[in-house]
């Protein structure tokens, strides 16, 4: 299918254009880029006016629960879901059953996702066996067979002799290290933000200390053995200062912050709200102030959702006994334009976030609209204003904090390969 | 008097001064009930209450059932070990099937904090009691310590309470800083820095304390809480010996405090830790009337959610 988006704001940092512009897509790659460009014979013609054209929007933080953990979420499901939140490629992370630490799961998954899936999925292989913290996995076979990255998403590695060899180790493969930091020792039993909301209704808190503890471990590991490394889900004021240290001595260093993060505080666990409880926990309003300077300042890299799918029945408990997690992909864009009303960010600095700077930070050769490349691409509707309703949500689990709530902006058209696969909302 | 309008009574912070001010009115007079030679009246009757404890309780669990049958409600008592929770019913299950047995009052100590509130969107059709929540609340408790303050001192405003031990971890603190400083009375909290939450002085009228001994000058209320080993035990201090050496309360400190001070422990006591056996068995010591006030502001607590109305 071959199509042309006409009249549309385009947004592509990669080439400095910030123009209204048509767009021509041709077997699957951008063929043409200009002004006022000719529609060629029997192509879809997709109405830009009013909208914003970019590069393929890019969650590299993603949970689709396949294999395992169906009743939550699926790779079909999953990936609807992205698609109407804008996103062409989602990177998936291991904490599968099984695990994806092995290439069988991994080839499942990528077979899976293109006969079935409706986005690119890139799947993130294991740091450790089974997620165990205990042995390396086979990093070099996980790259081979597709991986992008490894890590071992909600079970940190605690070990630190086995986080610094899997940096080098890694670094040796050329696959790039996520890691969830957090020292597990400090969080203890602790199920939402230790400050004076934790205290005034006796929950028991996390000190923000337990992340800037491991953030600055890992990042001192990765600067020691000359090793990159990525910082998934940043989210306090001291996380984000030691990654700006990190940075300005040349540690090689990328990080990420989720939506969630820069939009709530630990005020959304009040009423003991399931759905406001993840890990890391919302923060306070200082973290969330300090998140935002760290998007603007560019310590922050990326835009991704952590995307949790849980079933109700999982959130639909006591508060200790809810699930850490809430869904971001369909909520994701219009709590990230809100970044460019609100003066945090340029039009040009959030599509690098949620595009250019993913796929860079994971070498997936996406997140440009320059002739030739793959026509991965989101018309967004800036200025749509529509509720957040669990029954209108693509993904199988319905857990998030802004149900019944409205946003403004949305995707109006996802196109993958030069493939339409979600024509608005 | 306002009415009291709430289905449940789950945290005092839900509860304006008044509608605490009409809860121990009430029990006032349900304390004559219980000075009574036959011990009950027939308000309540033909009502079910269900007293659901996930949390050991000797003292709270009996004390509400004495305070049940009193009002000639039929109560009945379920523990975890005789329940369906052992094999792994959850606790929204549970409740529905209780509920489909038509209680009008379910009294439940749980230990997570907030789980009466999912308790009561369960069940809209039944009032729910809080007897303990993890380390959220314990409203009968806050209510019944302040009965016996108001026995002694007439008033619930203008006294200085000190409340020491593991702020963290105490629902009855939490309970009696959201009634008391409610009521106009000052809260000063002491403990060891690893036992005190952050923001503690946020909570109302509440100074956070370095010393007990700065808690409890000129105090009119000592509150002792209870220390747990198998919780405090590993790294929130060194020992029982350390703690009691600088958190307990003996003879001699005791005489910082004013000379008619009151004090306090919602129990059960580890004597020698943080109170020592003189005190607890001293002519200031309520802790004996605490438990007798139990029953009736337990009376009032039931009678309350059931709409009741005073004469």
């Amino acid at each position: 299918m071959n199509l042309i988006i006409k009249n549309g704001r385009v947004i592509d940092p990669s080439q400095g254009i910030d123009d209204t512009l048509d767009v021509v897509v041709e077997n699957g790659l951008i063929k043409d880029i200009g002004r006022d460009l000719q529609t060629p014979a029997g192509v879809e013609v997709i109405d830009g006016g009013g909208k914003f054209v970019v590069p393929g929007l890019i969650d590299m933080h993603v949970h689709l629960r396949d294999p395992g953990l169906e009743y939550k979420e699926d790779i079909i499901s999953g990936t609807r879901a992205a698609v109407s939140g804008g996103f062409t490629s989602v990177c998936c992370m291991p904490n599968t059953k099984p695990a994806i630490d092995n290439k069988a799961i991994v080839s499942y998954i990528i077979n899976k996702a293109r006969t079935e899936g409706f986005c690119n999925v890139f799947p993130i292989g294991a740091i450790t066996y089974g997620l165990q913290g205990d042995r390396m996995s086979e990093m070099g076979e996980l790259k081979e067979s597709g991986c992008v990255a490894v890590s071992d998403d909600g079970h940190p590695v605690a070990n630190s002799e086995l986080m610094r060899r899997a940096l080098e180790y890694a670094r040796g493969m050329g696959i790039l290290v996520i890691t969830h930091a957090e020292d597990l020792t400090l969080v203890g039993e602790g199920v939402m933000n230790e400050g004076f909301t934790s205290t005034e209704i006796g929950l028991k808190g996390i000190p923000r200390v337990a992340e800037d503890i491991a953030t600055a471990r890992d990042v001192m590991l990765a600067e020691y053995t000359k090793s990159p490394i990525h910082i998934a889900h940043v989210s306090t004021e001291g996380s984000v200062q030691v990654i700006r240290e990190a940075k300005a001595r040349g540690v090689q260093v990328t990080c990420e912050t989720a939506p969630h993060y820069f939009t709530l505080t630990d005020d959304a666990v009040r009423g003991y709200n399931t759905n406001a409880k993840m890990n890391p926990p919302l923060r306070e309003k200082h973290d969330v102030a300090a998140v935002k300077a760290g998007l603007k300042d560019g310590t922050i890299d990326a835009i991704a959702t952590d995307h949790a799918p849980h079933h109700l029945d999982d959130k639909d408990v006591e508060f200790n006994a809810a699930m850490n997690g809430i869904v971001g992909l369909e909520t994701s864009l219009p709590l990230s334009l809100a970044l460019v009303n609100e003066g945090v960010l340029t039009l040009s600095q959030l599509v690098e976030k949620m595009s250019f700077n993913p796929s860079k930070i994971l070498n997936l050769q996406r997140g440009t609209l320059k002739v030739g490349s793959i026509a991965d691409l989101t018309v967004i509707d800036p200025a749509v204003e529509w509720t957040v309703a669990a029954d209108a949500l693509a993904s199988k689990s319905k857990n998030s904090p802004w149900l019944g709530q409205q946003m403004k902006g949305a995707a109006a058209a996802t196109i993958v390969s030069g493939k339409l696969v979600f024509n608005g909302r | 008097m306002a009415d009291f309008k709430h289905k449940d009574i789950i945290a005092l912070r839900d509860l304006t001064k008044e509608e605490i001010e009409r809860l121990l009115t009430t029990a006032e007079s349900m304390r004559e009930i219980n000075n009574r030679d036959i011990k009950k009246v027939p308000t309540l009757r033909g009502k079910t209450i269900i007293n659901l404890f996930y949390e050991a309780s000797t003292r709270t669990r009996t004390s509400f059932e004495i305070a049940g049958k009193r009002l000639s409600a039929d109560t009945v008592n379920i523990t975890p070990s005789s329940s369906s929770a052992t094999k792994g019913e959850t606790l929204a299950d549970t409740a529905l099937n209780l509920l489909a047995m038509k209680p009008d009052i379910i009294v439940m100590r749980h230990a997570v904090s907030g789980s009466h509130y999912f308790l009561s969107k369960k069940l809209p059709s039944c009032s729910i009691i809080n007897a303990g929540d993890g380390t959220h609340e314990h409203p009968s408790q806050g209510l019944l310590d302040m009965l016996t303050m108001k026995d002694k001192f007439g008033r619930l405003d203008n006294l200085k309470v000190a409340i020491i031990g593991d702020i963290t971890h105490s629902r009855v603190a939490r309970s009696n800083i959201q009634g008391l400083t409610k009521m106009g009375s000052q809260v000063f909290l002491a403990g060891p820095p690893t036992m005190m939450p952050p923001g503690a002085e946020l909570l109302g009228n509440v100074t956070v304390c370095c010393t007990m001994k700065e808690a409890i000058q000129d105090a009119d209320v000592v509150m002792m809480l209870r220390i747990q080993q198998e919780r405090q035990g590993k790294t929130l201090m060194p020992n029982a010996r350390e703690y009691s050496r600088y958190f307990g309360l003996n003879p001699e400190n005791i005489k910082l405090a004013k000379p008619d001070a009151m004090v306090m422990h919602p129990g059960p006591i580890n004597r020698g830790v943080e109170m020592s056996s003189y005190v607890v068995d001293g002519d200031q010591s309520h802790v004996l009337k605490q438990v007798e006030n139990g029953v009736a502001v337990r009376m009032a607590m039931l009678y309350h959610v059931c709409g009741g109305e005073l004469e």
